[in-house]
């Protein structure tokens, strides 16, 4: 009933509006540059752009794994945790060389991502509760293997992945680039991106068509870990320290709001990696425009909340329902 | 469990008592574990069962407690709300900041400003037909925002010598007054839900709300007055946790949608709707309300371990919960 109800608002919509819709999130990020290169000073400089850029940088990293598990008609709420528990344990295994600490990372993340897929897929726990107790539990686990406290980063090669510049890009960007690019090829273009989207739409169809659906969602939520352990690797290294308490906080409302304002619905059946991409930005736009301009802040927070009621409303209708 | 006809009986035999032990275990578990749990902790500690330390967890769960009594509707019904912890915080920022003008004020704004936001929450769930999920999440976001631009993004003191503060700080009869509410909150909430023809449509819409709507019930309006009542309990609570506290602090109830939800879920309400208890839910915020006093006495365990009992713990039990029902489902 909900398409049905779609519909009718949606004869009050011209052609042109139309488009708007399928595209909101890109016209109101364009919109907002234009706003910020008449307005904001100094807007238009590399160190605007490029700071704006290694910023949502981890953000991003984060958020495509958790438009993988929106796709799925799941949910990872985890990610700030496991970018904190990347974060607490690259410090204790960098005297082994970085290969060996990121690793490590990599290992945990997957660990933890086996474990929310494990329960997602076998067990029959809901997405958003198994991730919910890893949310809670793996930032206590982050705290006390790194004992409460922060440990500075000396390795130049891990330093460099988040202060360092390759032909004046700035090394977390190119992270973040691979890792848009990695994610738009799987879900384009493999089996396994099919796979997602028919689990998505309807899990016991896909079931039914011989999927593999179990396997499917196991390997989304590691994909999302993993993901959020690279993007606690970066925040790390940026920071130059280890910071289990703080890093990550809270990054999954952030991701989530990217990827739903990106055009991913929240009830599954589709994955869109460069909305989700624009999503961040649009937010991060939104913060830095109010940051930049010294208006209070969290002035920003209540916009953003009106643009996600917004979009969302806006795209709904387009075979969501 | 009104609406859920009693399935075991059809069976008889000794398969019926087993039946019917599993579902008890699934619906009640979260009321066994916690008579379990308050026996072990008597046993294990002297201390425990004093009524001092009783009162202590109680109260520290009662401003919850105001919350998960409006979640659980929420959450039969087939929703969520995550804006409730935001809405605690401005309920405690509105009543810090009217308080000084005249202090029913301090009362009355709070639940009446965070109902209005339920409202609109509700009437954007029910009539433009968006996801729970995502209007409450923007709620979450926004409703914090706005706390912290009214509060200036600092705690707002308030007089202790105002009449207000009793209502966070008072007793009856030996008893502090946000219990009193928070009791009484169950008990309406659990009456509501069990035994009005309200409560049914609940249950009714969490099960199949195409088929609540096919049979004519009012399941748009029955949806708003649930998050609308969420708001009004979630402003309150705000309101009480600024008067116990003697401040407005636009940062409480940060992440508290979390522990809600966690309480609603180890209550045994399922997150899928259509089945669920109030006393369930209260036994729900007690057990998290005694899992951090228990780890408070253990001492040697920080505040980080305390996180990672209470993954486990809600892991455990939402495992334990989902083996049971595929048990019962054969």
């Amino acid at each position: 009933m909900a398409r049905g109800a779609a519909e009718k608002k949606s004869f009050d919509f011209s052609t042109a509006t139309s488009w708007v819709r399928g595209r909101g999130v890109y016209v109101a990020f364009v919109v907002l540059v234009i706003f910020n290169l008449v307005v904001t000073p100094n807007f238009a400089s590399v160190v605007t752009v490029s700071t704006l850029l290694i910023t949502v940088s981890p953000i991003i990293l984060v958020s495509l794994g958790v438009a993988l598990a929106i796709g799925t008609e799941g949910i990872d709420l985890s990610v700030g945790s496991v970018m904190a528990l990347a974060s607490a344990f690259l410090p204790l295994y960098l005297g082994y060389g970085w290969p060996v600490a990121v690793l490590v990372v990599l290992f945990v993340g997957a660990l933890a991502g086996l474990i929310n897929g494990g329960l997602v897929a076998f067990v029959g726990v809901q997405p958003i509760i198994a991730t919910l107790a890893m949310l809670v539990g793996g930032r206590g686990l982050a705290q006390i293997f790194a004992g409460g406290q922060s440990l500075p980063i000396t390795d130049p090669v891990i330093l460099w992945l988040g202060q360092g510049r390759l032909f004046g890009i700035p090394a977390p960007v190119i992270v973040a680039v691979l890792a848009v690019l990695v994610m738009g090829f799987l879900v384009k273009r493999t089996t396994f991106g099919r796979y997602v989207v028919a689990v998505g739409g309807n899990r016991s169809a896909s079931f039914l068509s011989g999927h593999p659906v179990r396997r499917t969602l196991l390997a989304v939520y590691v994909i999302s870990a993993l993901l959020a352990a690279l993007a606690g690797i970066v925040a790390t290294a940026r920071l130059g320290a280890s910071d289990p308490s703080n890093i990550g906080l809270l990054i999954e409302l952030s991701a989530i709001t990217a990827v739903v304002v990106g055009g991913t619905p929240l009830s599954g059946g589709k994955v869109k990696i460069m909305g989700t991409v624009m999503g961040v930005l649009l937010i991060q736009l939104i913060t830095n425009t109010f940051i930049a301009n010294d208006l209070p802040f969290t002035w920003a927070q209540v916009l953003t909340a009106a643009i996600i009621l917004v979009a969302v409303y806006v795209q709904k209708g387009r075979g969501t329902a | 469990m009104a609406t859920r006809p009693a399935d075991p009986e059809a069976t008889g035999g000794g398969f019926a008592w087993r039946e019917r032990l599993l579902t008890t275990l699934q619906k009640r578990g979260a009321i066994v574990v916690l008579v379990l749990v308050v026996v072990v902790s008597a046993l294990a500690f002297d201390n425990f069962l004093t009524a001092q330390n009783l009162q202590n967890i109680v109260l520290q769960g009662a401003f919850l407690g105001l919350i998960v009594v409006g979640m659980t509707f929420v959450i039969i019904s087939g929703g969520i709300d995550l804006s409730v912890g935001s809405m605690l915080g401005l309920g405690g920022v509105i009543a810090a900041q009217t308080v000084q003008v005249y202090w029913p004020l301090a009362l009355i704004l709070p639940p009446l400003l965070c109902g209005l936001i339920g409202f609109g929450n509700g009437l954007l769930i029910a009539k433009a037909k968006m996801a729970p999920f995502i209007v409450t999440l923007a709620g979450l976001l926004g409703i914090r925002g706005l706390a912290l631009a009214l509060a200036g993004e600092r705690p707002i003191g308030i007089n202790g010598g105002s009449p207000f503060a009793w209502f966070g700080q008072g007793q009856v009869l030996g008893v502090s007054v946000p219990i009193i509410f928070v009791l009484v909150a169950f008990a309406l909430g659990g009456l509501v839900l069990a035994r009005t023809s309200y409560g049914r449509v609940v249950f009714a819409i969490g099960g199949s709300e195409e088929s609540a709507r096919l049979m004519g019930l009012p399941v748009d309006r029955t949806k708003i007055i649930a998050y609308t009542t969420t708001g009004v309990l979630a402003g309150f609570a705000g309101a009480l946790l600024a008067a116990r506290l003697s401040a407005g602090d636009p940062n409480a109830g940060l992440a508290w949608e979390l522990d809600a939800i966690s309480a609603v879920v180890v209550g045994g309400t399922l997150l899928t709707g259509g089945g669920g208890s109030i006393s369930g839910s209260l036994a729900g915020v007690l057990l998290l309300s005694i899992l951090q006093n228990l780890i408070n006495q253990l001492g040697t365990l920080g505040s980080y371990a305390q996180q990672l009992v209470s993954g486990f713990f809600l892991i455990i039990v939402v495992v334990a919960q989902a083996y049971l029902s595929r048990k019962q489902r054969g």
